[in-house]
């Protein structure tokens, strides 16, 4: 308990105070507080246990960069997972716990998993999982690590906007660097975006001050942001840029209060980023502590919200950065001592004992840091602040291809320049320090005239500093992931010396912090121990997000209903009243059955009645692409596994479009209207795939002046009546059919509008397509339900259709077929004998793997024993001899026409082994079948004359 | 998100396009002539070339087979233009 709140300080308003709880515990913060700098002020040291030792954690930092104070957060009865207590405004009645501690953070029973630590080095869990046995680790395990709990509650609307934008000038991060650029560029006349993740542009300005152009730091914030939005420019603050991506994308995460986030989608011309940097890290013993936290952090959470870190604090440094902090904290009233590892640098400020050419060697406490070890000597403290330097924030420029070159001047890895479509000011490109982040943002943007400039501006020397293996005492390298100092070791003993393998193998920086603040270190130190540069050694791949979005954001109004539409009837209001039941096939919603009760009673039901008197589906989403022109023939010729210019005018024949691999890719019928004018009736999945397939040959194989396609498969509507009362059912409906044989079609007119009769079958059943323009469907429909009472028919859905041409052996490609399933093995090898001229896919089917013994073939699957179909997916087996899949049952259904279980299958040698017996492998049980022709019922074929 | 200028319709999400073959490749024809190897050849051995590469695409939304030049390493694209003989 040492975090304390300054009576003054800060900028939190003290009028409003916001009651929260923490692990159960009541604590009081402010408006204006985010939930890091209420638990610091609180006094809250322990706010959760580390991912895999569980050993007690504190706050560090003071944003995305933060690996510790990670918690869930209930608000209104709903549980908000993982949330960076950094970034979190605090609102009045939050509840949030600590996450990976059971029962909290303070009595976590899972702590003296720190005493097996030499049990548990890195690489642990590859270890393990490979040893057999592993899976009674496993739940042990999942339960001990890990993040927060999953809410099953938390289900936020679908509401967040998704707005695509363009800009000019783009530039992230409204810190002094992109302000400078901002303000350069808005006097250019360019309309600038200015986005920041802070609740207000400034950035480090917010905590450092300062006086720029002779003013307070405030004056020239508020005098850019008016140039900005005057020139035309937006500012977007707490909007997080966390995505780069191709030809110029930027994906951003605005917060709003009140409101629904938003994803902004913003192309820009050009971009400047201006991320800044993040402090490091040091390493020494136990450099976990609750109570260790970075000193630019502490200084942020002094000066935005008058929270102090501690009470008695030890800040250890190398660099003239950390002075203003030390002399901040004293003046708020804690007892500091500086440690400054150079024998020489900027005056003591006042109130603050400085040490100089001293290291910390060790933190020592509990819970909680209870003292330093300085140079041997230990110094009572509760708060250790620490300084390693500086990494750039350059996620972004990498994220967007750019490279990075190591700095020796500036102890970072800093963007290469002309690697990125992305320009660099500021701390991102290693300028540290307020004049440099002013000039080189100003520059940045072209700027006219003398770049603001600071009063007063800080040295900024730094002395780089690194990891010491020869320290004793166990140095933590990523708090968020637990990878110490000798892990690393580890990882180069065993072989995993690159920084790719040592991040995998380790963790390291795979934690939702992407290692910012122990990437470089990792880095480093591998670097170290394999005598090796750091750029020898290298650096690892960024990838979006740069910080972890909510899915809810990204999928925006995308979800439920509107995630993949799906495609409607024009008669769905009318089928709806009927009684249907909707679902969905191949991207339509359809009537799967009528009626109300057992799913598949109705639809053998309904099959029944089609087989008995006569059935009406609604087979609208049937394709129907129009293929037109004196190039029409050939073009299908082509496209067709069956030639269709043989094709006479009035009549259809059925055919299949196979991939060049010889693959059946779809099946369906082809009318022939007219000399020049056919339609394709694609399966009503493969519309799209199968226009795209006749296009890609009519653009590039024949002459497209020739011949043209028209998908109008949404312009009709297309009812099918099926039965042997069929005829009937349409003379009922007083609907002239003109007399046609099997697979004739004929354009009449019925009521002054055009009308389409099809004698095509899916059914095995006398059957009627019948296609009017969408308008016209309620006409259509109207009279042909009317007719339906007379003769005893019903509306059917797609179930009962499923079953009806199941039993005649009528594939659905996609379930009945495979991808390796050719023409010939569905019964169609005629053809492939036949045709001398050139088709799609021809010469694959005459490959080995075309031609070989023992392919996959369609057949039937007849069962004796009893009502129960056999279960779709099945494994054909032998019933003798060893076990060996030869097939499976692709199709199931109990057939109301024949009064026992029917089956498609495909089978190894199907078509020479109908009349044998074999086993239908299923849940560890045999069950003896009977291999059968793929058609069960009415072979002869007498029923499609009704 | 890669935008990408279809000869006909101008700049576009790459959402509405989709990669057809890499250009130049003929289909071995006739069928009766074509060996196994030229064949497996012809459907699965591409140069996948890193850098420039000149590939035909299909812009789905209207749905026109274009000649696009990429470099598939930087993404930049360098030139779009319709099939020979085809006016955009
Ligand atoms: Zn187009």
């Amino acid at each position: 308990m040492s975090g304390w709140r300054h009576p003054t300080a800060g900028r939190v308003n003290r009028e409003r105070p916001a009651g929260f709880h923490f692990d159960g515990i009541a604590l009081t913060g402010f408006e204006g507080d985010t939930l890091a700098s209420a638990l610091l002020a609180s006094g809250t040291r322990v706010l959760g246990r580390s991912f895999k030792y569980h050993r007690p954690r504190g706050l560090w930092g003071m944003g995305g960069e933060e690996p510790n104070a990670i918690l869930d957060v209930t608000r209104d009865g709903v549980t908000m997972p993982n949330v960076r207590a950094t970034t979190e405004l605090l609102e009045d009645g939050m509840a949030l716990s600590s996450v990976n501690a059971a029962p909290d953070a303070a009595h976590d029973r899972y702590r003296l998993l720190d005493r097996l630590q030499r049990f548990l080095p890195a690489g642990f869990y590859y270890k393990t999982f490979m040893r057999p046995g592993w899976m009674t680790w496993e739940p042990m395990i999942r339960r001990m690590a890990g993040l927060g709990r999953i809410d099953p509650a938390n289900c936020p609307p679908a509401d967040c906007p998704r707005i695509n934008a363009q800009c000019d000038l783009l530039i992230i991060g409204a810190g002094p660097a992109g302000l400078a650029a901002a303000r350069a560029a808005a006097r250019k006349g360019r309309a600038v975006w200015l986005v920041d993740e802070a609740p207000e542009p400034g950035g480090s300005l917010r905590w450092r001050g300062g006086f720029i152009d002779g003013a307070d730091w405030r004056e020239f914030v508020d005098a850019v942001q008016a140039e900005v939005l005057a020139a035309g420019g937006r500012v977007l603050a707490r909007t997080t840029l966390w995505g780069a991506f191709d030809h110029g994308l930027f994906a951003a995460w605005e917060r709003r209060t009140g409101l629904p986030d938003v994803h902004w989608r913003i192309r820009a011309g050009e971009v400047i980023l201006a991320a800044g940097a993040i402090e490091r890290p040091l390493w020494f013993a136990n450099n976990d502590l609750p109570g260790v936290m970075s000193a630019e952090a502490a200084l942020h959470h002094l000066v935005l919200y008058g929270a102090v870190a501690g009470r008695r604090i030890v800040l250890a440094t190398g660099g003239d950065a950390s002075y203003p902090v030390a002399a901040a904290l004293a003046e708020a009233g804690a007892e500091v001592t500086l440690t400054d590892i150079r024998p020489e640098g900027p005056d003591a400020p006042e109130g603050v004992r400085v040490v100089r050419a001293a290291r910390l060697t060790a933190a020592r406490g509990g819970r909680e840091v209870r003292c330093a070890v300085i140079d041997g000597e230990a110094w009572e403290a509760d708060t250790v602040l620490t300084s390693g330097g500086y990494t750039p924030s350059v996620h972004l420029y990498c994220q967007a291809g750019g490279k990075l070159d190591w700095d020796d001047v500036r102890d970072a890895l800093v963007p290469r320049r002309g690697t990125a479509p992305i320009m660099v000011a500021g701390a991102a490109s290693g300028s540290f320090g307020l004049s440099a982040a002013l000039a080189e943002g100003h520059a940045a943007a072209g700027g006219e005239g003398p770049a603001p400039r600071p009063e007063g501006d800080a040295p900024w020397g730094v002395t780089p500093m690194r990891p010491d293996p020869a320290l004793p005492g166990r140095q933590w390298i990523d708090l968020q992931n637990d990878v110490t100092l000798k892990d690393v070791g580890l990882a180069a003993r065993e072989g995993f010396t690159s920084v790719e393998h040592l991040k995998r193998y380790t963790t390291l920086g795979m934690a939702t912090d992407q290692g910012r603040t122990s990437n470089f270190a990792g880095l480093a130190a591998m670097a170290a121990l394999t005598a090796r540069s750091i750029p020898e050694t290298g650096t690892t791949t960024y990838r979006p997000p740069f910080t972890p979005v909510p899915l809810a954001v990204i999928a925006g109004r995308r979800r439920g209903a509107l995630f993949n539409p799906l495609k409607r009837l024009p008669l769905e209001p009318e089928h709806r009243a009927a009684g249907a039941r909707f679902r969905e096939y191949g991207g339509w919603l359809r009537p799967a059955v009528y009626g109300t009760g057992d799913e598949s009673t109705l639809a053998v039901d309904e099959a029944r009645t089609a087989r008995q008197s006569v059935g009406i589906f609604d087979a609208s989403p049937l394709g129907k692409i129009e293929v037109i022109g004196p190039g029409a023939p050939e073009l299908l010729d082509f496209a067709n596994y069956v030639r269709m210019s043989t094709l006479r005018p009035g009549r259809a024949r059925y055919g299949f479009m196979l991939a060049e691999s010889g693959v059946v890719y779809d099946d369906g019928v082809v009318l022939r209207l007219a000399e020049d004018r056919f339609i394709v009736s694609a399966s009503s999945s493969h519309v799209a795939g199968v226009l795209l397939r006749l296009e890609d040959a009519r653009q590039d194989r024949f002459d497209p002046s020739r011949v043209v396609l028209h998908d109008v498969t949404a312009h009709w509507v297309t009812l099918t009546v099926t039965g042997p009362r069929a005829r009937d059912l349409l003379d009922e409906a007083e609907i002239a059919v003109p007399e046609m044989p099997h697979m004739g079609v004929a354009e009449t007119t019925e009521a002054g509008h055009p009308m389409r009769i099809a004698r095509v079958s899916f059914t095995g059943d006398l059957s009627y397509e019948v296609s009017v323009p969408a308008r016209h469907s309620d006409d259509l429909r109207n009279r042909l339900d009317r007719a339906r009472g007379a003769v005893g028919g019903r509306w059917i859905g797609l179930e009962a259709v499923m079953i009806l041409r199941a039993e005649k052996g009528y594939i659905l490609v996609g379930k009945d077929t495979d991808g390796l399933t050719m023409p010939h093995d569905l019964g169609w090898g005629a053809q492939r004998e036949r045709r001398r001229d050139e088709y799609l896919g021809k010469r694959s089917l005459f490959t080995p793997e075309g031609c070989r013994e023992g392919r996959r073939q369609l057949v039937g699957i007849a069962v004796s024993d009893g009502d129960a179909p056999l279960a779709a997916g099945a494994h054909l087996v032998p019933l003798d001899g060893p076990r060996r899949s030869l097939g499976f049952v692709t199709s199931s259904y109990r057939s109301p026409g024949l009064d026992r279980p029917i089956a498609l299958a495909l089978l190894e040698d199907g078509r020479a082994r109908i009349g044998d017996r074999i086993g239908c492998f299923h849940m560890g049980e045999v069950r003896a079948a009977v291999v059968a022709p793929a058609c069960a019922f009415d072979p002869e074929g007498h029923r499609l004359d009704g | 998100m890669q935008r990408f200028q279809c000869p006909f319709c101008g700049l576009r999400d790459e959402t509405e396009f989709h990669f057809a073959t890499e250009a130049g490749k003929s289909r071995p024809e006739p069928a009766e002539e074509v060996t196994d190897a030229e064949w497996a050849a012809y459907l699965h051995l591409n140069d996948a070339l890193k850098g420039q590469a000149r590939e035909v695409w299909v812009h789905l939304t209207c749905g026109e087979y274009f000649l696009m030049t990429r470099d598939t390493l930087t993404r930049e694209v360098s030139g779009s233009e319709a099939l020979p003989g085809r006016a955009s």
